[in-house]
């Protein structure tokens, strides 16, 4: 009963939230004026007519981050408890959240050395204006 | 009876929160307008209404009556639920914030009431699940959009809010260290008046991890709620709006709107955290009751004026610079900053022999 009452004002402006939301799109979709033509309607794409599908493939990157993202967050998962009552835990609490932490440091540390952290072009050395053999 | 009453309190207190947070929200824009143009030394918007006051109103009644564009290849389903999903999660928020500790309205009724709309025990956990689910609305509209625009605006959104929720998250851990609670109110009860009983500033661990992990709190919420500099998302150099490309009339409004709740409720959440709640800077000011209000209102603002200024003076990243600061630079000093917590924290235990 505690939990429910603790919860009931949430839920009350869960609802009042989602009304107000649809609330105000579907006014907007009553008043707003509608002359719908095909060009108005295409994608956007600065005056250009678009070339092909937008959902095309996109760089591997992003999953790459995204995976590591689960790891690290579950790791703050883990945190949060241990943040709660590391008081009575002690010495013993630091030294064993330290060797956990340790070990994601190492994953990190992995991540980096792999490149998966890097974005962008890659750095390459400039080529000298004059050859080697030419001076 | 007696639940009645209890339940009407509850709607009268999300009435009033519901409608300052969207009178506030209104006027951030308003405010955010007039400050950048004071930072460019320009007027801002003056025209309607005395100091431009009515502008707010005014641009709501625009949005309202303008045509309201569907491309024809979008998902339309998840097009219309995007905008939703960002708006509802952020109005969503300001739910378990303390903006006080307890009134009776000046003796007018018998028991005080909590300044707050509801006290659940994991608050910080609440909001966090909350800006999760933000991600979803941001993504979705680009996705749903067919636009190539919108898609490389949705798919680095959803990469950097990621990325900078672990800084977020961690530097949370801090405070939650600190008072030994998950529960927002009780978080804000653990400091005091004056303002080295803030966690910010406070001496129960050698000062460096609080202002530490405020800065890395303060520059994770800029990236979580896509402000510059770290507005990539929508960089209109690069990507002509972003993710909300497509959008018109209401529904773009919604994103904008969520935009700026989500600053709101960024700096509730760092006031109540770091800055002490609704206490008072110093001991021989009030902060009981409605006063804990104003407390915590100006430091709110003040905040929020911080992520104008923000704007109005740092150019925006590269995207590979944003994201190798946030993984090589913010992560590993946000894990550094735990422990260096949780030691200070001990240390100063053991100092004291408590």
């Amino acid at each position: 009963m505690a939990l429910l009452d603790a919860y009931l004002p949430v839920l009350i402006l869960a609802v009042i939230a989602a009304l107000f939301a649809v609330g105000t799109i579907a006014l907007s979709f009553l008043f707003g004026i509608r002359k719908p033509s095909e060009t108005k309607q295409e994608p956007y794409e600065c005056g250009m007519p678009p070339v092909g599908d937008a959902h095309e493939r996109f760089p591997v990157k992003f999953f790459l981050v995204a995976m590591i993202f689960v790891i690290f967050d579950i790791e703050i998962i883990f945190l949060y408890p241990w943040a709660v009552i590391f008081r009575d835990l002690g010495l013993f609490g630091l030294v064993s959240m330290g060797l956990f932490l340790a070990i994601l440091v190492l994953g990190l540390a992995y991540d980096w050395r792999t490149g998966i952290l890097d974005w962008g072009p890659e750095v390459r050395e400039r080529r000298p204006l004059v050859r080697k053999e030419d001076s | 009876m007696e639940t009645l009453l209890v339940l009407l309190i509850h709607l009268l207190k999300i009435i009033v929160v519901f409608s300052i947070l969207l009178g506030c929200i209104a006027y951030a824009v308003l405010l955010e307008r007039k400050l950048l143009g004071r930072l460019q030394v320009r007027w801002g918007p003056s025209r309607v209404g005395p100091f431009g006051l009515l502008q707010p109103i005014a641009d709501g009644l625009k949005l309202f009556l303008k045509e309201e564009l569907t491309p024809t290849r979008a998902d339309r389903f998840l097009f219309v639920l995007a905008p939703l999903l960002s708006m509802g999660p952020a109005l969503l928020a300001i739910a378990v914030v303390p903006f006080g500790d307890t009134t009776n309205l000046f003796g007018l009724l018998d028991q005080p009431i909590l300044l707050q709309i509801a006290d659940i025990h994991g608050g910080i956990l609440f909001i966090l699940a909350l800006t999760s689910v933000g991600v979803y609305g941001i993504f979705l509209a680009g996705w749903s959009s067919d636009n190539k625009y919108s898609l490389l605006g949705a798919l680095r959104s959803s990469a950097q809010m990621i990325s900078y929720e672990l800084v977020l998250g961690l530097s949370i851990t801090v405070a939650l260290m600190a008072a030994g609670d998950v529960s927002l109110r009780n978080i804000a009860l653990s400091q005091g008046d004056g303002f080295w009983n803030w966690w910010i500033f406070s001496p129960k661990w050698f000062v460096l991890p609080g202002i530490l992990g405020f800065f890395l709190y303060l520059i994770s919420a800029f990236a979580e709620t896509n402000r510059l500099p770290f507005d990539l998302p929508e960089a209109e150099t690069e990507l002509v709006a972003g993710y909300h490309t497509e959008y018109s009339s209401m529904k773009f409004a919604m994103f904008f709107m969520a935009e700026y709740c989500n600053i709101i409720t960024v700096s509730c959440i760092a006031v109540t955290l770091f800055l002490g709640g609704w206490y008072a800077p110093f001991p021989f000011l009030p902060s009981g009751g409605l006063f804990g209000c104003v407390w915590f209102a100006v430091k709110v603002f003040i905040l929020v004026c911080v992520f104008i200024w923000v704007r109005g003076t740092l150019p925006r990243l590269r995207y590979d610079q944003l994201m190798k600061f946030g993984w090589k630079v913010m992560l590993p000093l946000a894990i550094a900053n735990v422990l260096l917590a949780a030691g200070g924290i001990l240390l100063y235990e053991m100092w004291h022999g408590s």
